[in-house]
């Protein structure tokens, strides 16, 4: 049943959205294993709550960053789909015009600054965005989105320090699916967990169910309004698993397929669809994303590959290799 | 009348002048506030204020990739890294994220950032406070490279620096910081990729950069004394770098000695010998560090400096072979 303080079209909203990211990862993967797409992907298939249910409490103007399994940070911020799926293909018309395929989506028209190949590495970029916004004078805030194997990296600290320190409007966002890779998290990381890491910097937050976009959206409601109040940052955990590998070609036979089965039946599509409380809505939903998903693949699988000159652009002005070339 | 003042004061008031142009330039860095350590900051704090002069906690990283998240939001950031030995905790920062940031996004964002890198050798400092590292900076894709040898030389890159889009890694001589100059006149901006002709001469072109280039004027004196003319080309930015003054240099000398501070395997020196090899008839032969790390001992420690004897040496040997 919706919660209270929600509409039904607000809750249906946020489910369209997570069935949109699990259909475009699972399409991409097929895709990928088909031989159509390029490289790999990291699918985030059972983390979908996390990102729209922050990103729900989030503006147009407000910034995220993201990481290596970015996809769904960048669809529930508003990414354009269609540039997407075309910048996967490495496509004309992908959100980075092919230079960048599924592990550097971006689309800073909608305030996503891009995934991030390297763990942590928009934790800085993060609370940077917060003080350059800052100094502008804007009033908008960052949600740092980064997994459980991040907050083993020293940037984490570094991070949390800083936006401690200058009181910085950046939600950290931990998505915790469970694995730094093919490793359960739980044994490498030790101490009580991402919160109480925060804590030790004087930043409060919450731990949340992150199957539970209800959930998600309410913490992530009652933190980013503490922020926009002046409050500095704040943290929030969320627990969630990663149903897929580590990426596309990876069988994850390192782990224990009870897990998993268990894991299934707290899909957080069917916890939404449950909440959702009508299955026939929920279903003509399916079927509207599965429609619009597999029209943007058929444009990116008829649109052209980038022509090789294009190497060449976007590297830098002064000192240019197309510059160079010409010589 | 006369503006003597060091080239840190020269650095601090540049800066400044843009400060007052740009308001989104603004600076982050540890000990920023107190004017850094070479009073290359000084009276910017007292000026600015701590919102555009932000004291930083020794976290590099952080420092580096705070620089990159406010240049995504429209910013320009200067980024202090205090000597160049701190980058390393920065480089993820600096060579997977600014260096890329524009072209993995297709061209939807601009790390505008300058990162300033006070480097070289320095007495007594040893193999953690000494390196010479501006070579591994124009192995990587998206960065300019900067490393400019007098005070004017500096004020005009940093200019163009704080002016240009593109992330500039500016090497600062950490060694030449308090060198006082009279600064008189304007200082206006210079284009990357010019090198300076420092001396004028027909029998052997002398190509180096930064803390080399004192040792190399030297040496080009010495020369002349004994009649030998030197052309000395003082590259001052090492990406873009300026091969076309080189080259016609190289191919009027017939001779290029190239001078560089640091290890010389795989170094800058490497790449203009070889730009020299491939486009002239010019014989080649390059100055540099050995490939050890600096050592503290003086008579250890020497032996990474590049003394003007051994270019003297060096290019009475050319010209006589």
């Amino acid at each position: 049943m919706p919660a209270a303080d929600l509409s039904a079209d607000h809750l249906f909203d946020l489910y369209r959205r997570m069935k949109t990211i699990r259909v475009f990862e699972d399409t991409c993967v097929a895709a990928h294993k088909a031989g159509e797409i390029p490289g790999y992907i990291h699918s985030s298939a059972g983390q979908e709550a996390v990102p729209v249910g922050v990103c729900a409490v989030l503006t147009r103007e407000d910034r995220i960053t993201s990481t290596h399994r970015g996809h769904g940070h960048g669809l529930a911020k508003g990414a354009d789909l269609e540039r997407m799926m075309l910048e996967l293909y490495g496509r004309v018309g992908g959100l980075c015009g092919g230079k960048g395929g599924s592990m550097h989506v971006a689309d800073f028209s909608v305030g996503m600054l891009g995934a991030n190949g390297i763990v942590a590495g928009g934790i800085p970029i993060a609370v940077g965005a917060a003080q350059g916004l800052r100094l502008l004078g804007s009033q908008a805030v960052v949600a740092c989105f980064f997994g459980d194997g991040a907050v083993n990296r020293g940037p984490f600290m570094e991070g949390l320090n800083w936006a401690a320190v200058y009181g910085l409007p950046v939600l950290f966002v931990c998505e915790d699916n469970t694995f730094s890779a093919f490793t359960h998290s739980s044994t490498t990381t030790a101490g009580p967990g991402p919160l109480a890491r925060a804590q030790a910097c004087g930043v409060a937050g919450e731990r949340v169910d992150g199957n539970d976009v209800i959930a998600v959206r309410a913490a992530a409601e009652r933190l980013v309004g503490e922020m926009r109040a002046g409050g500095g940052p704040r943290f929030l955990w969320c627990r969630t698993y990663r149903f897929s590998g580590h990426v596309s070609i990876d069988p994850a036979t390192y782990r224990k397929q009870e897990d998993l089965d268990a894991a299934l039946k707290r899909d957080p599509l069917l916890v939404t669809r449950g909440q959702l409380g009508d299955a026939a809505a929920a279903d003509a939903i399916d079927a509207e994303v599965e429609a619009e998903i597999a029209r943007v693949q058929d444009i990116a699988r008829k649109a052209p590959y980038p022509p090789r000159a294009e190497a060449f652009d976007d590297v830098q002005d002064i000192g240019s290799p197309a510059v160079e070339a010409a010589r | 009348m006369s503006n003597v003042i060091t080239m840190g004061e020269v650095a601090a008031r540049t800066l400044a002048d843009e400060m007052r142009r740009d308001p989104t330039i603004w600076v982050l860095g540890e000990d920023v506030q107190a004017g850094g350590i070479f009073a290359q900051y000084k009276g910017l704090f007292q000026e600015f204020g701590a919102a555009r002069v932000v004291n930083t906690p020794i976290a590099e990283s952080t420092i580096m990739g705070a620089g990159l998240g406010a240049a995504l939001v429209g910013t320009r950031p200067v980024i202090e890294m205090r000597i160049a030995d701190f980058v390393m905790p920065a480089i993820d920062e600096l060579v997977n994220q600014i260096a890329k940031v524009r072209y993995m996004f297709g061209g939807q964002a601009r790390a505008s950032v300058v990162v300033r890198v006070p480097h070289g050798l320095h007495p007594g400092s040893a193999a953690q406070h000494s390196q010479v590292i501006e070579s591994w900076f124009v192995n990587v894709p998206g960065l300019v490279v900067a490393a400019p040898s007098t005070a004017l030389d500096l004020a005009g890159l940093l200019r163009t620096a704080l002016r240009c889009d593109d992330p500039v890694v500016f090497f600062e001589p950490k060694a030449m910081f308090k060198n006082v100059a009279d600064m008189l006149g304007d200082w206006p901006a210079i284009p990357f990729g010019k090198a300076e002709r420092r001396r004028e001469g027909k029998d052997v072109t002398i190509v180096s950069w930064a803390q080399a280039m004192p040792a190399a004027i030297e040496a080009a004196a010495a020369l002349s004394a004994d009649g030998v003319e030197a052309d000395l080309l003082d590259l001052r930015t090492l990406w873009p770098w300026d091969s076309e003054a080189v080259l016609a240099s190289a191919a009027r000398t017939g001779r290029a000695l190239v001078v560089q501070e640091g290890v010389g395997a795989s170094g800058f020196g490497a790449e203009v010998a070889v730009t020299i090899a491939e486009h002239s008839a010019a014989r080649v032969r390059r100055l540099a560090s050995p490939r050890i790390p600096v050592p503290f001992a003086p008579t250890l420690e020497d032996v990474c400096f590049i003394r003007p004897g051994m270019i003297v040496a060096a290019a009475k040997e050319m010209v006589a072979g």
